[in-house]
């Protein structure tokens, strides 16, 4: 029971960070139809960055904090410098260059850090265990994330709804035309939509960092899953993804929590330790196989233009 | 009275909260123009996409000789003798205009799961091309790449396209667009002389021609047919001389 | 094909010569190297004329194709592991998995378009990826020696460096043959057509899923047959070989060659790879100058090598 309220609450947390991820690439896929492949590098940035100035300056929250700034920060420098020139190419031309971009970010890593990961250790205060209900004790970071995604989530959503320039997002997002015959400074929207965009990723980053290694290629492999949450939930939906990063992290945590101790209820024990890590990796491409099948436009599709 | 070939039944399609065809329901005889015609934004393309299968209606029917067509996919309705012209332009630009023709002839003659014969090579689809692009006058320009046909040219092998699928019936979404005195005289030529062996339905703004061809026509406007019958009754009908005299105006041809 | 004596056909020409020619320069010189790094080109060259078929001719951008190199290289290796050593077994095994791969994934994934398909494809391929990371009796993470390669009873011995080299060069010529009269036959007409113009396709009469289906699997297995050699090449199958960024390579070399042309990606193959040689002995970090020259090639590249030589005029 305990072991099942655990892993609820760690699907919940990786499908918050797999949100924050997810609402940045739709978002900026939404906005400015750019396939955004280096969106993971931007969540690895954000993971050195943290670690770096963490070990800097002795603070975690600064650490923290500095890391977001650099990560935005890198963000806009990235839309300037390269990605503005890809607007309006073929899917396949931004698929391209973005992939370059990955290998180009891979390396500079790997040339001012070195090929070893870093560890991003959490100050005493965050490893406590939080006693949630009698009986139930839960780490605090984990907790910590959790709060601070769904706070995030909160704030896009607000923003997203509730602002004049979260109208023009939504405006942009149906109508890319329209906004421009209206008279507001599109370079400008575009260049604030992907600086967040790149935020979330960075926070995402940073966020896990202490959890996983800083590693090199750590985006690539979380990125995939952001495109499984974003094919599941509808491209450009924010809402959809919010859902589908949910129900992503519960199925892939509790699946492999839980898999390989049904699978050998049923079958031996040579075939199912064989079969176990294989099929809990597949769970979430099963999903997203199925949902292909009975809705290819996603489960919560934005709506059309 | 023989089943007519084509016939519509309270068809309706909505676009949210706009209902763009509104119950319409008309019928084309074996080989008859029936011409439909009203002003901008009635809702004729909608129709005419829900014909040919690019749209699904959301009531009503579609009956093609008697076979009840509705939820068809377009390809299954070219197979059973159903041919569109697109009011844009909508053809392979990387192929020449014989590729083009021969690619739908090709549709109607065997299948395509054959993969080592070149099939620009196979007689019988190269000889039904030049005969559709012979038939609408663009023989010689049969190997010029689609793209550097003038815009006249591609109409007219939009035509031969819908032709070489041996339709049963066509479906003409503004073929006069876009052309000159001269190519219009041709076209309406052309399909007053196709009325023999194809039943035509086509979407005109060009006034001239649809008088000049057609031997019914029903007028659209804002999805509903508000009149419909022959050339004569529709030119004196009063609804339809408001609805075009009113706030919209009419496309002639251009110059 | 037009035979005509162009700067391109010129190049081709030159190309193909030099591959056929190259074990022989090789022996006289000594530089057992050259004929190494030139199997594994010519291998991956086949994998990126079959990518090419599915998007140069057929329009649809797979980010996912290096799954096959996997496949067919595990169809191999694993074979190997439970003792089958015959080629006879293998090649047919690895042709079948990658084709059914291809059904299974192609029918789920063609039901997109656009960016969603690009998505799709990656995820399935790096699915792939995972789940023979989780074979641990195949090696896992570590991948599979293979102690002994493609046994074809005295046909021919892939031990022997200069009969593999040429085995390898004839698939590779032999797919190319064999996709030049697919793009050419009726079936490869209706697939440039549906790349071309969809609506117009269907409006004619051809219904498009099962037509770009059928490419993708024919696709799919001429690249299992590129990881079936490969497998062979390295003595070794790892998930490495299927991991997303390896899809990327291929991709580069397809739309860096010429997308859409018959020996493209073969050049692709041939100078990505020798650039990455070259790039890689100048320094350890030659991605950093890949990346930024892929974005460069993007952006001010149109029709890659293909599409420059085009553009040269004679003499």
């Amino acid at each position: 029971m305990l072991l099942l309220v655990e892993q609820i609450l760690n699907g919940l947390q990786f499908g918050l960070l797999l949100f924050l991820l997810a609402a940045g690439l739709t978002l900026v896929f939404g906005i400015m139809d750019l396939v955004n492949l280096a969106h993971g590098s931007l969540y690895m940035m954000g993971a050195y960055f943290a670690a770096t100035f963490v070990a800097w300056t002795g603070n975690f929250l600064l650490g923290c904090a500095l890391a977001l700034g650099a990560t935005l920060l890198l963000g806009i420098a990235l839309e300037f410098i390269a990605l503005r020139h890809l607007y309006g190419r073929d899917h396949l031309d931004h698929v391209l260059a973005t992939f370059g971009l990955i290998l180009f970010f891979n390396e500079a890593v790997r040339l001012i850090w070195g090929p070893a990961g870093l560890a991003l250790p959490l100050p005493a205060w965050l490893t406590v265990p939080v006693q949630l209900v009698p009986g139930i004790y839960y780490p605090a970071y984990r907790l910590a994330i959790i709060v601070v995604a769904l706070l995030v989530a909160l704030l896009l959503y607000l923003g997203v709804m509730r602002t004049r320039i979260g109208m023009l997002i939504r405006a942009g997002a149906s109508n890319r035309e329209m906004i421009g015959a209206l008279g507001i400074n599109i370079k400008l929207l575009y260049t604030l939509v992907f600086g967040l965009g790149a935020a979330l990723a960075g926070l995402a980053g940073l966020m896990q960092a202490p959890i996983l290694t800083v590693q090199i290629g750590m985006g690539e492999n979380i990125l995939i899953l952001a495109f499984v949450v974003i094919v599941i939930g509808g491209i450009g939906s924010i809402r959809g993804a919010f859902l589908a990063a949910i129900l992503v992290g519960l199925i892939d945590t509790l699946g492999r929590a839980f898999l390989p101790n049904l699978l050998r209820q049923i079958l031996s024990g040579a075939a199912a330790s064989t079969a176990a890590p294989a099929l809990s990796s597949m769970l979430i491409y099963l999903l997203m196989a199925i949902v292909l099948v009975v809705r290819p436009e996603g489960l919560f599709p934005a709506n059309r233009r | 009275m023989a089943d007519p070939l084509l016939r519509v039944d309270n068809l309706v399609r909505r676009f949210g909260g706009i209902v763009a065809t509104d119950h319409v329901s008309l019928d084309v005889g074996d080989r008859e123009i029936h011409a439909i015609i009203g002003p901008n934004g009635a809702g004729k393309t909608t129709l005419i996409s829900q014909l040919t299968g690019h749209l699904v209606p959301h009531g009503g029917t579609i009956r093609l000789a008697g076979r009840d067509i509705s939820r068809l996919p377009a390809w299954r309705r070219s197979a059973l003798g159903l041919a569109r012209s697109f009011q844009i332009t909508s053809l392979l630009s990387d192929f020449t205009a014989a590729d083009n023709v021969a690619l739908a002839a090709q549709a109607h003659h065997g299948h395509s799961f054959r993969f080592l014969a070149n099939a620009r090579k196979e007689k019988g689809l190269r000889d039904a091309a030049h005969a559709a692009l012979e038939r609408v006058g663009l023989a010689s320009r049969a190997d010029v790449p689609v793209a550097r046909l003038s815009h006249g040219e591609q109409r007219e092998l939009e035509l031969a396209v819908a032709l070489a699928t041996r339709p049963q019936i066509l479906l003409l979404d503004e073929p006069m667009a876009g052309l000159g005195a001269t190519e219009s005289a041709r076209m309406v030529k052309l399909l007053g002389d196709l009325r023999r062996e194809v039943s035509i339905v086509l979407v005109e703004h060009d006034m001239e021609a649809v008088f000049a061809l057609a031997d019914r026509i029903s007028v659209l406007v804002y999805g509903r047919i508000i009149a419909s019958g022959v050339p004569d009754a529709i030119r004196q009908n009063d609804e339809v001389k408001r609805a075009y005299l009113g706030d919209q105006h009419v496309v002639t041809r251009n110059g | 094909m037009n035979a005509s004596l162009n700067v391109r056909n010129v190049v081709t020409g030159l190309v193909v010569a030099g591959l056929v020619l190259l074990p022989v320069y090789s022996a006289l010189s000594g530089n057992v190297f050259v004929l190494t790094l030139f199997t594994r080109i010519v291998i991956l060259a086949l994998a990126a004329a079959s990518l090419n078929l599915i998007m140069g001719y057929g329009g649809m951008m797979s980010f996912g194709h290096a799954a096959y190199l996997g496949i067919g290289g595990y169809a191999v290796g694993m074979l190997a592991q439970e003792g089958i050593g015959s080629g006879f077994v293998q090649l047919p095994v690895a042709l079948a998995a990658s084709a059914l791969f291809a059904l299974v994934i192609g029918a789920l994934s063609l039901r997109t378009r656009g960016v969603y398909f690009i998505m799709i494809t990656l995820a399935f391929a790096q699915m792939a990826y995972y789940v023979a990371s989780g074979l641990a009796r195949y090696g896992g993470d570590d991948g599979l020696t293979i102690y002994k390669r493609s046994d074809f009873a005295g046909l021919l011995n892939l031990s022997n460096r200069v009969q593999f080299y040429y085995l390898c060069l004839a698939c590779l010529l032999g797919v190319v043959f064999l996709i030049w009269r697919i793009v050419n036959s009726r079936f490869g007409l209706v697939v440039q057509g549906l790349r071309s113009n969809e609506q117009r396709m269907q409006a004619i009469g051809f219904p498009a899923k099962r037509y770009r289906l059928v490419c993708f699997v024919i696709a799919g297995t001429m690249c299992g047959l590129a990881g079936a050699l490969l497998a062979n090449n390295t003595d070794f199958v790892s998930p490495a070989v299927m991991y997303w960024t390896r899809s990327g390579d291929l991709m580069v070399m397809v739309i860096l060659g010429g997308m859409g042309t018959l020996f493209g990606p073969v050049i692709g193959a041939v100078v990505y790879l020798l650039l990455e040689e070259f790039l890689s002995q100048l320094t350890e970090y030659w991605a950093i100058i890949m990346g930024p020259l892929l974005l460069l090639i993007v952006l001010f590249g149109r029709g890659g090598i293909m599409g420059l030589l085009g553009r040269l005029k004679r003499g």
